[in-house]
């Protein structure tokens, strides 16, 4: 059971985040840019297609992917509250982009080294994506800093947004100490002072100092989310819910 | 290629023109070499170039947004990746024709503004609205079919830049078409509601897809000068024809009618005869009274403006890791 929510809340993150960069296509601020956000956008569906039929298939009660992706309601959503954030301007994007991407990368490179293979994997494969996405991330965050008053104000402000949600990354509770019993676990607790090392790096880069500290907000990996995942999840799943039982 | 402009200027424009290398220059054309960015040619032939690369870079970026509109709706995972795939291919398509546009001494942003003022057209099939996921299925199956058709021909254009953009982009676009078939084909064969929905998105596409291969040969002012240039290698009705004789089977291999009491296999002439376009129509979506024009500028003017700040902290940024590289060597 908690292997299939392990999976699952893998799977959420990746695929909420792709969701929000793909409201991108068509409107970014260059062409250049729009087609490197659909290319992280594509990553993060085709990993979120692969964690989300992992998990189905530990569940073992038929649902594949796409059952999960769009038949579930809010509360059974798993992803962390910072992938669900809105996308704001360029500058509040990039911010969350670069918050999850350089824990993804950490993430994935010790869950490629875990026991069990069907993760082992994934995440082998994922990581070198996650890669190129904080780093493409990390340049956005020094070009912004580092350019203009508006850019910077911008990247500051983005950043503040995002950051009551970067404490969330780090938390373990029973479902990550089961999956670290049965081998597909990284103590996420862990990766923290690595995090603040890369992130503390770029923001230096970037003429930027690290948001003051504050109240994490926390939730999302019980199903306690924001306003906003409700709305996405209407405008994602509308076909699924408007045509039950039709294949497309 | 989208073939929407319509003005007939740019005859005139030769006179003062050095006569030998007027006459080098089309001999070459004839001869069907590739003529390249430093090589001499006559300003209406560059002018000329501009515009129709520039429209079909333009038609490229606008034609993300119908699409676009429905990759946070797609309904399954495939479908999504395979839509939001295809639209950053036509992101892609529109950088290689600005590219090769600025080959000819003209800029990115010229180009833009010259869209976004109006003054610069993009295909007219861009300005109706996707109402339904049957659409995203129609554009891919009929728009990028007939942007294949008039493509085609133009890998052996006689600008070399633009010949090979179109090679790159034409391997693309066969991908386009079939995944956009295949969307129809399965709402085809689905329940009653999504073939409703296959139906109607071919009822609402069909006429303006076959607008987008222009005017009627006999109202298409450049067709002539633009074939001698070899920048244009068949005619708009010729193009016309070739593409009604190859989509009415495959619509009517999944079931679906199309929408023209007019429609009938001519046995003599080995092809359809079909109905007349509503040339009024289309006369009208190249003026900008297309159902959504409105709504496809907003969204390009927004994403520019949105963007501004973003571009110039970009160059800044760039300029002062420049200055500073060079102090510190
Ligand atoms: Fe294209
Ligand atoms: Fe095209
Ligand atoms: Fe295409």
């Amino acid at each position: 059971m908690s292997l299939t929510i392990y999976a699952q809340r893998l799977g959420d993150d990746s695929l909420i985040l792709g969701q929000r960069l793909s409201e991108w296509c068509g409107h970014a601020p260059a062409i250049e840019v729009d087609l490197s956000l659909a290319n992280v956008a594509l990553d993060l569906i085709g990993q979120a297609s692969h964690f989300l039929g992992l998990a189905g298939a530990i569940e073992g009660k038929g649902r594949d992917a796409d059952a999960l992706a769009f038949r579930r309601d809010v509360m059974d959503f798993t992803n962390c509250l910072l992938v669900e954030q809105p996308n704001g301007d360029f500058a509040q994007t990039i911010a969350r982009q670069f918050l999850f991407s350089h824990y993804q990368v950490l993430f994935l490179e010790r869950l490629a080294a875990a026991q069990d293979e069907r993760f082992a994997a994934i995440a082998a494969k994922a990581l070198k994506e996650v890669s190129y996405h904080a780093t493409l991330a990390s340049d956005w965050v020094v070009r912004l800093g580092d350019g203009t008053d508006e850019s910077k104000a911008r990247m500051i402000a983005g950043l503040d947004w995002m950051w009551r949600f970067a404490d969330e990354l780090f938390v373990m509770d029973d479902v990550d100490a089961a999956a670290i019993t049965a081998g597909a676990g990284v103590d996420k607790a862990a990766l923290r002072p690595a995090w603040d090392q890369r992130i503390d790096a770029v923001l230096a880069d970037a003429g930027l100092v690290r948001p003051a500290a504050r109240r994490a907000t926390l939730g999302g990996r019980t199903g306690r989310h924001s306003e906003h995942l409700g709305h996405l999840l209407s405008e994602m799943q509308f076909l699924q819910r408007a045509y039950p039982g039709a294949t497309w | 290629m989208y073939t929407t402009d319509l003005s007939g200027k740019n005859k005139a424009e030769a006179v003062s023109e050095d006569a030998a290398k007027v006459a080098a220059f089309e001999a070459r054309v004839a001869n069907d070499e590739f003529i390249e960015p430093k090589d001499w040619m006559p300003e209406a032939y560059r002018k000329t170039l501009i515009r129709q690369i520039s429209q079909h870079a333009h038609s490229e970026i606008v034609g993300m947004l119908p699409e676009g509109n429905w990759i946070t709706r797609a309904p399954n995972l495939r479908r999504k990746a395979i839509l939001l795939a295809k639209v950053q291919d036509e992101g892609g398509h529109g950088l290689y024709l600005y590219a090769a546009a600025e080959t000819l001494g003209v800029s990115r942003d010229e180009m833009t503004e010259a869209l976004l003022s109006g003054k610069a057209k993009y295909s007219t099939i861009f300005n109706y609205p996707t109402l339904t996921w049957a659409d995203i299925g129609a554009i891919g199956w009929l728009v990028d079919g007939a942007a294949i058709m008039n493509q085609v021909p133009l890998q052996r254009t006689s600008y070399g830049p633009y010949a090979r953009a179109m090679v790159r982009i034409c391997k693309e676009e066969s991908f386009h078409q079939r995944q956009g078939y295949e969307i129809m084909m399965h709402l085809a064969q689905g329940t009653p509601e999504q073939k409703r929905m296959a139906q109607d998105a071919i009822d609402r596409w069909w006429w303006p897809s076959l607008m987008m291969f222009g005017p009627p040969d006999d109202k298409s002012p450049n067709t002539e000068q633009s074939m001698r240039w070899r920048i244009k290698r068949e005619t708009n009705d010729e193009l016309r024809q070739k593409f009604v004789d190859i989509t009415v089977p495959q619509a009517h291999a999944i079931g679906l009618s199309v929408p023209d009491p007019a429609l009938k296999w001519n046995e003599a002439r080995g092809a359809h005869d079909f109905g007349e376009v509503d040339w009024e129509e289309f006369y009208a979506v190249v003026r900008g009274e297309g159902p959504v024009a409105k709504e496809r500028m907003q969204a390009r003017q927004k994403a520019w403006d949105d963007g501004a700040w973003v571009r110039e902290a970009a160059r800044v940024h760039a300029e002062k890791r420049a200055s500073a590289k060079i102090a510190a060597e």
